[in-house]
């Protein structure tokens, strides 16, 4: 017998919005989150916007000791500690330093570089033969599972405490592995999410291949833009997102507030074969992780009501919408709407998937569909496929029950996930 | 530099590593960091540095596996502030 895994907490840390609140009011609205970066333009770079969450000083010892922001230099470590922290609360538990372990829950959270800020920090340091000087911080900020291991001490988990990273995948994989681990009994309840840092030390990579826009500088709400004619290339942005998953059985015992629940999904790779590559996607693998998630959930494609694309602004946005009609076998007026939050917080990179199920989570329990923004003049690859009414331009309230969410990352990886309203 | 107020500077330099208040207003010669002020084991590198940067001195290895009290702290410091 599976268990049933539902969502019993958000939290959210995105450049339009932090905390759940403020990020539903935001992206009803269509508020974009990005801004001109002064820094950027400084060190040379071609695209000079970005999405960067705004978190006050105040803000930071909501979440985290003194002692724990002495010599701290990780943005995404806070972002996620606060997202994390914002969805523990939200499933209606307590944080508490001495609070008694509890290994009945765990931890899944990714990230792609872990504090790369204080790498650089560390590195200066040692060049100049300052080793010693390091402290004891480098560490804890700078290892990958430096987010899955703050969480785990400030919240007293006892189960699984790890981090994933599958680029751009990564948040979509860690709300699969974490909804696996309580379907299967091993846990009853799993933090999953995902985070990435901001700036340029994180995006330069990106700027030198030419993959962010250079054309918005001076107009950067309207620099991301999914679905556009006129898109050239993404936004960076950064932030986290968090989801408390848990047994239906624990939430129903508990009376906790149901926000949806995960039907089911599916990870795979294109084996960067078959067109795919390190940073293209191959289309079969991608149509076959969609139709995989929609019989691993034991739906039919015609019960999908509203789909969150990956949709970055990059050339391969029609291709995306191709492999969404081929794989539900859907098209023109019979598609599902689509929409992109990208279009407002920029491409998030590891933090991506988690930020945007968060969104898809909230379409579910609120029943709306956010609007894509900078689509006016929609790319012609995708009218052919789909009728135009389906990308949602004006933020939409409709009855909604079924929501697929894919994400996809260098290395040719695929994640898509059902989440299911719940009532 | 009179005890007390080396005492004084060593209380504000371990202040924010410290988990044990009363152990803390109760600071004397005889407080050893880690049973006493709780300050956790990873910490204490950074309390050498804060003491290196507030004194303008260098602890080597030797040195800092002794530091581990209020009193091998005044006494090292002494040392390495008498051969400056």
């Amino acid at each position: 017998m599976k268990n049933r895994v539902v969502i019993t907490g958000l939290g959210v840390v995105a450049p339009n919005g932090v905390g759940i609140d403020a990020f539903s009011k935001a992206i009803k609205k269509g508020e974009s989150g990005i801004t001109f970066h002064q820094q950027l333009a400084d060190l040379n770079f071609s695209c000079c916007i970005g999405g960067i969450p705004e978190i006050s000083e105040e803000k930071k010892l909501e979440y985290l000791t003194p002692l724990q922001l002495r010599g701290f230099n990780s943005s995404g470590i806070l972002y996620g500690c606060i997202a994390g922290i914002d969805a523990w609360k939200d499933a209606g538990f307590s944080v508490d330093a001495d609070s008694e372990l509890d290994f009945d829950s765990g931890t899944v959270f990714g990230t792609g570089t872990s504090g790369v800020e204080k790498f650089r920090e560390a590195i200066y340091k040692l060049d100049d033969n300052q080793v010693k000087r390091l402290g004891s911080t480098v560490v804890v900020q700078t290892m990958t599972s430096g987010i899955s291991a703050f969480l785990g001490g400030i919240l007293g988990l006892g189960n699984q405490v790890t981090t994933n990273s599958s680029a751009c995948t990564t948040g979509t994989e860690a709300i699969l592995m974490g909804y696996e681990r309580i379907k299967n009994g091993q846990a009853k309840r799993m933090l999953v999410g995902s985070c990435s840092d901001d700036g340029p030390y994180i995006w330069g990579g990106f700027d030198a291949m030419r993959v962010m826009t250079y054309k918005h500088n001076d107009s950067p709400e309207q620099g991301s833009r999914p679905m556009s004619k006129s898109a050239s290339g993404f936004v960076p942005g950064a932030g986290a997102g968090a989801l408390v998953l848990e047994s239906l059985e624990s939430a129903l015992d508990r009376n906790a507030t149901i926000h949806a629940e995960v039907l089911g999904g599916n990870i795979n790779s294109g084996g960067q074969r078959q067109g795919g590559t390190m940073t293209a996607p191959n289309a079969v693998a991608v149509q076959r992780c969609i139709k995989e998630a929609l019989s691993n959930s034991n739906i039919s494609a015609n019960q999908i009501d509203t789909i969150n694309g990956h949709l970055t602004a990059t050339s391969k946005d029609g291709l995306e919408i191709e492999n969404w009609t081929k794989a539900l076998s859907r098209k023109g007026e019979n598609f599902p709407y689509i929409n992109s939050l990208k279009s407002m917080v920029g491409h998030c990179l590891a933090a991506a998937g988690s930020i945007e199920s968060v969104a898809t989570v909230l379409q579910l329990k609120e029943q709306f569909v956010f609007p894509n923004i900078n689509c006016e003049d929609v790319h012609e690859e995708i009218p052919v496929l789909i009728s135009e009414d389906k990308i949602v331009k004006q933020v939409l309230h409709t009855e909604l029950n079924i929501a697929a969410k894919a994400s996809f990352g260098f290395g040719d990886v695929n994640g898509c996930i059902i989440f299911k309203r719940y009532n | 530099m009179t005890k007390d107020e080396l005492i004084a500077k060593l209380k504000t330099i371990v202040q924010p590593y410290i988990q044990d208040e009363t152990a803390f207003a109760n600071l004397s010669e005889n407080t050893d960091f880690i049973s006493d002020l709780k300050i956790n084991s990873a910490n204490l590198v950074d309390v050498i540095l804060d003491v290196e940067d507030e004194f303008d001195i260098r602890i080597e290895n030797d040195d800092m596996e002794k530091m581990i009290s209020v009193k091998s702290a005044m006494d090292i410091i002494n040392e390495k502030l008498a051969q400056k």
